[in-house]
């Protein structure tokens, strides 16, 4: 089932939590709404649930409008991000929930129901769970219990909040390529709210960005994360070095770094904001004929496969860089070094679309 | 023994304070709750059960323990839909009113007691609106079950409402996904989060309209076999300086009282440990 | 919150997640009209009757002398009781939320006995401790000392029926607390005295003003139990419930509801009180609260 939201606009008292927001959501796909906290994300996917009532704005569901419908009519599968198990019954009860509670027209016998469920529990593979109470399971296993609770109505969509955030990183890393093995599977549309950017890169089909209760930039993993939008997604979407730059004759310099201005650019532009990604940066003891700043090193932390190491410019800008390992050693830094910065590719963003200042020099 | 018996702490005064309070609390409350058990072992069985199966004793437990429960099950009722109206819906005067509830643990039980007996005698402003429909209120086992009403009252709502208070909404929203409707969500998914919660609260006003005596003494009427209470009998006896007839009636009354203390416990405890397990 | 006129398609699509406007008014004026007549009807009935007759019967009434040694007996014993129980409070809760032993629960229980008791047993222990045939009767009359019929034995069964009330609004407030506070101040070199009164008491301070409060209306209250060992002798050992019960016997109804709307007076004033501290105690949380769901 394909999913459209129309100029959504939801307010709570004086706070816009999701403002005039359009989207769609093709069949099958599944897409992460991606934000920091209070961006919006978890209202909107509360909205397409029927879990909130928009102020204004429609969402259809197959092209049909489904704004009037109640969530127990729109028939979507909603995984809480605190599961919302019911405590007071067992694993397979809280699974066939969905199927007693229909009308008796529709309800399925007791032998089907036994059926779906263990068919359920073979699913999120946890057939050996059936008897115990929410409170007796783990993190990971409430969640792929809530998980098979939501499956079991056989919903065209399901709908997940945060579906990692109260799981350690271990079991995370493992649900998260199990949850797309699983989407993978039952190709049903699916639509869940992160604040991980590796998560929903890592995930998602398509990947939404919202802030202050708007869209950023919908695209997926690959495009928003080369090509951001904005500012605001490539800050969002990983770590990130500022430069204040100026704009000469039709080039950005970061020290004696030239790099083209963008075709975005202000006219009159006279400076311009550098996004560089720490492994970005390549370091060397020598200059290298391209072009470089030179900076000292304050710190190094050689624990990991990437080596973080911090920078002082000679403008006494702080930098962030990292370096393979290797590279590390074969340089032998040391702290208190003075290096020559260079870019080793020119993914950078350069975001000159500030207009200069009204008194320019 | 008790320090020894404590876990390590740097903080000070254990002794101190364990010491008052346990020193305090014998003076106070153990040793002379323990005359009762010491003076009906004065009474063989025989002279013992003879007391407290006499028909005017055994009329009134019929009737101290009947009219309690039936006051308490109209509590469970109205107590958890006062908590419910008063957690999820707002309306005008909301927090006077919830201040009101607990009108009956502030206000002295005699003067609720004479209030009530003039609101609902023959001659007051309820009681004669019943009175055309041959309903008698003051001074019948009914004016007994409204007092007991009117004191077991807040132990419902207090103990319901914060339950309701701390209910995930999400566990609702969770039903209402799944394709329940309201009344399914109530009954299968909120009724049984509050339920050890309405159960305690039906133990604590049970309790303690079996024990209570000022609001119910002027509503009742006091007739022997009839209206006459079994705090009331207590309280004739020892008029009549009967000592072991009251403390054989008192006796009854606090094995059952200390079974339900035992079993308010035991309920806490059980929804206790069902939260902290989440 | 949804606003009280929701429009049309916004109601129907919530209805699963809330009720339909109907029946929340139905519960609503169910809910109030079961209020109105067990609890207001009641309370308002005290002050008509009281006033039945004008404000100089009423006044008559509460100045009459039998009624003012009542009011004087009455603040004497809370005055007495209060201050006993006040200190029990503060030494039970104290070990009990600050300390792990073994048997914490079974003392938390016996904290809550008396509430379990039957006021009119509560003066029955105390008539079979302290009266003429008692346990310590002989050597009480022997020694020309009463406790039963008299003063001694009205404070007595206050303080067993108001002993919990204190401790049990401090205990889990204070488990709620947690000793890490008090850990830390104890680290910095603060003793132990200093600790409770720079640390622990500014937390606990509005649930004990509370306990306080309620302690006292329950002292000056207390019905059965008192009535049970005063022996109701009229400006000795009666206190306000009990003259309130001789006027009504007699059907004195303003004089004895002109007395009861004192004390009625005071339980309104005990109910604000705890709702002024319920605000202190409870704002910062709902403030903090309500913050975090702004910010999703």
């Amino acid at each position: 089932m394909s999913i459209e939201v129309r100029h959504v606009t939801k307010k709570f008292g004086t706070f816009t939590a999701v403002q005039d927001v359009s989207l769609q959501i093709p069949t099958g796909e599944l897409v992460a709404l991606l934000g920091p906290s209070g961006s919006g994300k978890t209202t909107l996917l509360r909205i397409i649930a029927g879990l909130e009532v928009p102020d204004s704005g429609s969402i259809l569901f197959d092209g049909e409008d489904a704004t009037s419908r109640s969530v127990r009519e729109r028939k979507v599968g909603f995984v809480f991000q605190h599961y919302a198990l019911f405590r007071n019954m067992t694993v397979f009860e809280n699974i066939a929930f969905g199927l007693r509670v229909r009308p008796r027209k529709r309800r399925p016998t007791s032998h089907e129901i036994r059926d779906r469920v263990d068919r359920l529990l073979q699913l999120v593979q946890l057939e050996w769970l059936a008897d115990r109470y929410p409170s007796q399971l783990s993190g990971g296993q409430r969640q792929r219990i809530a998980l098979a609770r939501a499956l079991a109505v056989e919903p065209k969509v399901l709908l997940l909040d945060e579906p990692f955030g109260a799981l350690d990183a271990r079991v995370r890393q493992e649900l998260r390529r199990w949850l797309r093995r699983l989407h993978d599977n039952l190709h049903i549309t699916g639509v869940f709210v992160t604040h991980d950017q590796e998560e929903a890169l890592e995930v998602a089909d398509q990947v939404v960005v919202t802030n202050h209760g708007q869209i950023i930039q919908v695209g997926t993993p690959e495009e928003v994360y080369h090509r951001p939008a904005s500012p605001f997604v490539y800050n969002f979407l990983g770590k990130v070095n500022l430069f204040h730059a100026r704009v000469e004759g039709g080039k950005v310099y970061v020290g004696g770094i030239q790099m083209p201005l963008p075709e975005d650019a202000h006219p009159d532009a006279t400076t311009a904001k550098v996004y560089v990604r720490p492994h970005h940066f390549d370091l060397h003891h020598q200059p290298e004929g391209k072009g470089h700043f030179r900076a000292r090193v304050l710190h190094i932390n050689p624990a990991g496969p990437q080596v973080k190491v911090e920078l002082e410019t000679e403008w006494g800008e702080a930098v962030h860089a990292e370096i393979p390992d290797e590279r590390y050693r074969q340089l032998k830094l040391e702290k208190g070094d003075e290096v020559y910065v260079t870019l080793k590719d020119e993914k950078v963003f350069i975001d000159a679309s500030e207009k200069p200042d009204s008194n320019p020099t | 023994m008790a320090i020894s018996l404590k876990r390590r702490n740097i903080l000070p005064g254990f002794g101190l304070t364990m010491g008052f309070t346990l020193l305090y609390m014998s003076l106070i409350v153990l040793i002379p709750l323990s005359t009762i058990f010491l003076k009906s072992s004065e009474m063989t069985w025989a002279q013992f059960c003879h007391v407290v199966t006499a028909p005017r004793v055994l009329a009134s437990y019929k009737l101290s323990f009947g009219a309690s429960l039936v006051a308490a099950l109209i509590n469970i009722l109205f107590g958890s839909l006062v908590a419910w109206v008063l957690v999820r819906y707002s309306f005008p005067c909301k927090q006077i009113i919830d201040g009101l509830v607990d009108l009956p643990f502030a206000l002295p039980t005699a003067v609720g007691g004479i209030a009530l007996t003039t609101v609902y005698a023959s001659t007051g402003w309820i009681g004669r609106l019943l009175e055309p429909w041959g309903i008698k209120a003051a001074f019948s086992p009914l004016g007994i079950v409204i007092a007991l009403t009117f004191i077991g009252l807040p132990f419902v709502v207090r103990t319901v409402q914060p339950v309701l208070q701390d209910f995930d909404r999400e566990i609702e929203e969770a039903s209402a996904t799944l394709g329940a409707n309201r009344l399914q969500t109530f009954i299968r998914v909120i009724l049984p989060g509050v339920l050890p919660s309405i159960l305690t609260g039906f133990t604590l006003a049970f309790a303690r309209a079996v024990g209570e005596y000022g609001s119910v003494v002027f509503i009742s009427g006091n007739m022997p076999l009839r209206t006459e209470i079994a705090p009331f009998l207590i309280m004739t006896k020892l008029d009549q300086f009967d000592y072991t007839g009251a403390t054989a009636i008192a006796a009854v009354m606090l094995v059952v009282s200390f079974v339900l203390l035992l079993a308010i416990n035991m309920l806490q405890w059980w929804s206790g440990r069902q939260k902290a397990a989440d | 919150m949804t606003s009280p006129i929701i429009a049309e398609p916004a109601a129907k699509a919530s209805r699963t997640i809330t009720e339909p406007p109907l029946v929340k008014w139905m519960l609503i004026a169910i809910a109030l009209a079961f209020l109105a007549l067990v609890l207001l009807v009641p309370l308002v009935v005290v002050f008509d009757q009281a006033f039945e007759k004008g404000i100089e019967v009423y006044f008559a009434a509460i100045r009459e002398p039998d009624a003012l040694s009542a009011i004087r007996l009455t603040l004497l014993t809370a005055a007495i009781v209060v201050p006993l129980n006040l200190i029990f409070g503060l030494a039970a809760s104290w070990c009990i939320a600050k300390f792990d032993f073994v048997g914490k629960n079974i003392l938390t229980a016996i904290i809550d006995l008396p509430f379990a008791v039957s006021p009119v047993i509560s003066g029955l222990v105390f008539v079979l401790l302290f009266g003429a045939r008692g346990i310590f009767g002989p050597w009480l009359i022997a020694h020309d000392f009463r406790i039963i019929f008299a003063f001694p034995g009205i404070v007595l069964a206050t303080v067993f029926v108001t002993f919990p009330l204190v401790a049990r609004e401090l205990i889990p407030l204070m488990q709620a607390h947690g000793i890490e506070e008090e850990e830390a101040a104890i680290s910095l070199g603060a003793r132990g005295w200093q600790t409770f009164r720079r640390v622990t008491l500014p937390n606990i301070k509005w649930a004990l003003l509370y306990g306080v409060i309620l302690c006292n209306a329950r002292a000056m209250g207390e019905f059965g139990a008192v009535s049970v060992v005063s022996g109701h002798l009229r400006g000795l050992t009666n206190t306000m419930p009990l003259h309130v019960e001789i006027l009504y016997n007699e059907y004195n109804s303003v004089a004895a509801f002109a007395v009861a709307s004192l004390l009625a007076m005071l339980a309104i004033v005990t109910l604000i009180a705890k709702r002024l501290v319920e605000w202190k105690t409870h704002r910062p949380f709902q403030a903090a609260d309500s913050i975090r769901q702004e910010e999703d």
